[in-house]
């Protein structure tokens, strides 16, 4: 065999001058020649722990093989076999923490590229322009509801409409795609992928009815009168806040709502799109993870002169995925590690002017693992601001569980659902992602609705 | 798709729109709101429900003129099209049989106190209505509201109908009229709930009155609309719109609600409200 090949390709991406003004995706993704490259370098091993690193168990090397042959429909219907949103996935995963971790030439520093290869295989199949639509199961008669548009939600549809059963996606707000819609930005993950996503399950037959809160247009309870089975997916959607004083000064959000302004409402093209934004001049962003930094970037791009990542921990346990971080870093996101703030400020009109913060350091680990942070007595400092937003986790929203007294929740308000089946308390209902695990990944949320979809398979085909 | 049933010009700037939705038509109670989008690409505005036909499947909103959002449904045709009517949101207002209650309603306040009104009715209250305009080319739905009300008071400002005044006269009629409610139910304008609010809680009785905060997605996931009541933050899309007026931060409620007035100017501007939005 020839000499290990560690040199991992770079994904081709926009210089951070350029891109930091603009909204288009951050990177272009691989040539054909670069793909091929980078998939030449998998040792094809035959007990592949890159899927054990996968939590829908994709056949790595399988598809990997046919990119180095060129047999790129085939390389597309190998991870499709697992996994029905392959561009999202493999754009959107923490692969570093996934497959690639378990990746054998982790040890020499350069694990196969398994999450830019994934993303190069969908986009070819765009490229094919009509993507074959596989052949159906015959119809079993059997009807399901699917509550949420999310990944877990897409997924569920997605598996039961191929069995044969017939499915209907109902969506509160009046677009689909969930977290990957309105949260996730364009620069990350364009909303024309999401878009083909909802098209091709639509195409299968999935019946999708937006603009529909289950809990007020419809209960649940009568859902259940007129479907066979119901699935709940409907995500981790309640944003929580510091709970500090002046939070609620203008210029201060929940990362939700700044997200939706700029994505669901399309508020990066206003004045020519109907939602309003403030364009803020220095922005502190509360928290690490993929969301805070997606909110530091948005800022950025709607031309804050400083954005600032105010995390109370250190740079080792940021949670956000490592290729988002460096893309920050590279665009000119300002860091501010272990700091808290404590305290807004605002001018006489109520618009935040001033951020308290307190110094902090590490102790011991915590019941997450990662070191807890101490505030140091009077590290008291501030910051000039004039916007403000909360990045750091939301709750399951209350919706359902508060109209469906028969649902189980836990204490934290997550719909308690059996880890293997995603059966819940209540007869003929499923649960699964966010709603179930609180806030988490998209390819985990993608994993329930996989598992979901098997055990309601197998409740329909008995009953 | 939700057609759209009858669009009206029903007092100037002040628009009826009745729009065939009838799950939502199904569900709705008084007090509760739908959020509406006029064409693809348009603001989430949110509209208080001031009636429906079950039957029909039918809800109506009255909206006024504000904005660019406003404008163009305001340009809305008998037979259009609407892509987004979503609802019923927010929680119903409480309704028992509380004895006498005054209803107070002001601009598109006097449409959506109406359903309030009927089944106040309905559950054997008394109920004395106060309507106030900024002149009566702006009143509508009198004779709705009167048939249902023991008494109805009607206050312009620049008296051409009923009492000359402004909002801040409520308690000179009240005491003039022997009238003691034993709960205030308003709908309108932030100006008027906060002004009614403040010149009633001497009274020592509820004061209800239905928030309209900014707004998004209506269904408590990005907190734009929070509101501080009685020392608590709370998201008026799913713990309100009602709350007791007497226990909300006005200050703070006009703040927030001007967040994006330089913004909203470089689209367009027009009107003011019938209540003397400051
Ligand atoms: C800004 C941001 C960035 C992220 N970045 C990453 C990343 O880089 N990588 C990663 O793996 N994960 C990321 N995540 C997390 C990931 O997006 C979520 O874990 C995932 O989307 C959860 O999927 P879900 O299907 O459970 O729910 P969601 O995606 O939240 O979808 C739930 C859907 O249900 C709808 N719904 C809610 N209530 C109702 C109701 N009563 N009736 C009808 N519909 C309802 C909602 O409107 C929503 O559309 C990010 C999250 C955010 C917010
Ligand atoms: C729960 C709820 C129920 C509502 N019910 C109704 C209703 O039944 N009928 C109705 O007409 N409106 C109602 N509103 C208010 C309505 O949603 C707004 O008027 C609308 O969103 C404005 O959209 P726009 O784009 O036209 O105006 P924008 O461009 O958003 O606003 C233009 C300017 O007008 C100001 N403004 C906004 N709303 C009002 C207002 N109501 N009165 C005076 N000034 C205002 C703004 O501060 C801004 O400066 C309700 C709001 C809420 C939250
Ligand atoms: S789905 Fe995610 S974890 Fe699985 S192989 Fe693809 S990028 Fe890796
Ligand atoms: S572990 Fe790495 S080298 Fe081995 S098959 Fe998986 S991707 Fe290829
Ligand atoms: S409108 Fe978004 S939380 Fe209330």
């Amino acid at each position: 065999m020839s000499k290990l090949d560690l040199n991992r390709r770079e994904m081709p991406k926009q210089s951070p001058e350029i891109r930091k003004s603009n909204f288009n995706e951050v990177a272009f993704g691989y040539t054909k020649e670069l793909a091929v490259a980078e998939a030449s370098r998998c040792l094809q091993c035959k007990k592949p722990r890159c899927v054990e690193g996968c939590p829908v168990d994709i056949n790595i090397p399988g598809f990997i093989k046919c990119i180095v042959n060129s047999e790129f429909t085939g390389a597309i219907r190998v991870i499709k076999e697992k996994n029905c949103l392959p561009a999202v996935c493999g754009r959107v995963c923490p692969q570093e923490e996934q497959c690639e971790s378990k990746c054998v030439l982790l040890k020499q520093g350069a694990p196969i590229a398994i999450g830019r290869l994934e993303r190069f295989a969908a986009e070819m199949e765009v490229a094919r322009e009509k993507f074959e639509l596989p052949e159906k199961n015959p119809p079993t008669g059997k009807k399901v509801a699917v509550i949420g548009s999310g990944p877990a939600g897409i997924t569920v549809a997605g598996d039961l409409i191929m069995l044969g059963h017939e499915v209907t996606i109902f969506e509160a707000l009046h677009a689909a795609g969930g977290v990957l819609t309105y949260g996730i930005p364009e620069f990350r993950l364009p909303k024309k992928v999401v878009n083909r996503e909802m098209e091709y399950i639509q195409r299968l037959g999935v019946k999708l009815i937006t603009n529909f809160v289950v809990g007020k247009t419809r209960s649940l309870q009568t859902l259940l009168k007129q479907y066979d089975a119901v699935f709940v997916g409907t995500g981790a959607g309640l944003p929580w806040f510091m709970n500090i004083a002046g939070e609620n000064y203008n210029g201060c959000y929940s990362a939700n709502e700044f997200l939706t302004r700029m994505n669901l409402m399309k508020g990066y093209q206003f004045p020519n799109s109907f939602t309003p934004i403030i364009r803020h001049k220095k922005i502190a962003i509360i928290g690490g993870g993929n969301v805070a930094m997606d909110c530091a970037r948005t800022a950025l791009r709607l031309g804050a002169k400083e954005s600032y990542i105010v995390y109370r921990r250190s740079e080792a346990e940021l949670p956000a995925r490592l290729e988002e971080y460096e893309n920050a870093v590279e665009e000119g996101v300002i860091f501010h590690f272990l700091t808290l703030p404590v305290k807004l400020t605002a001018d006489q009109s109520g618009w935040v002017k001033e951020m308290e913060c307190l110094k902090m350091k590490l102790g011991e680990p915590d019941a997450s693992g990662r070191r807890r942070p101490i505030p140091i007595d009077n590290s008291n400092f501030t910051m000039p601001i004039d916007g403000y937003v909360v990045a750091i986790g939301n709750s399951p929203n209350p919706l359902i569980p508060s109209t469906t007294p028969e649902l189980e929740v836990s204490k934290k308000g997550t719909i308690v659902a059996d880890l293997e089946t995603g059966k819940t308390s209540m007869d003929r209902v499923w649960a699964g992602g966010d709603i179930v695990t609180g806030a988490a990944t998209v390819i985990l949320a993608m994993g329930a609705g996989k598992k979901a979809a098997r055990s309601m398979h197998e409740y329909l085909m008995k009953n | 798709m939700f057609e759209v049933i009858q669009k009206e010009m029903i007092v100037p700037n002040l628009h009826l729109l009745t729009i065939k939705a009838p799950e939502v038509a199904s569900q709705i109670e008084p007090g509760q709101f739908v959020i509406v989008r006029s064409h693809q690409d348009a603001e989430r505005i949110p509209l208080s429900v001031a009636d429906w036909d079950r039957e029909q499947g039918t809800v109506t909103m009255i909206f006024m003129v504000v904005g660019k959002s406003t404008a163009r449904l305001a340009r809305l045709n008998n037979g259009d099209n609407i892509p987004t009517l979503v609802g019923p949101l927010g929680k119903p207002t409480v309704i028992e049989n509380f004895g006498t209650v005054m209803c107070i309603g002001g601009c598109y306040g006097i449409g959506s106190i109406y359903p309030v009104i009927r089944k106040l009715k309905e559950k054997g209250n008394e109920i004395i209505t106060v309507v106030e305009a900024r002149s009566s080319y702006l009143l509508y739905w009198l004779d709705k509201l009167g048939k249902l009300s023991k008494k109805i008071k009607i206050i312009t400002r620049d008296g051409s109908f009923g009492i000359k005044g402004h909002i801040n006269c409520l308690t000179e009629i009240m005491e003039k009229e022997k009238i003691t409610p034993d709960r205030i139910i308003v709908n309108g304008c932030t100006y008027l709930l906060s002004k009614s609010s403040a010149d009633l809680r001497s009274l020592n009785v509820p004061i209800v009155v239905s928030l309209n905060p900014i707004m998004i997605d209506g269904t408590g996931m990005c907190g734009v609309c929070r509101v501080t009541v009685d020392g608590n933050t709370k998201f008026a899309c799913v713990d309100g719109p009602d709350f007791d007026g007497r226990l909300v931060d006005w200050t703070e409620l006009f703040q927030r609600r001007k967040q994006y007035m330089n913004e909203e100017a470089q689209l367009v501007h027009s009107s003011g409200c019938g209540g003397g939005h400051e």
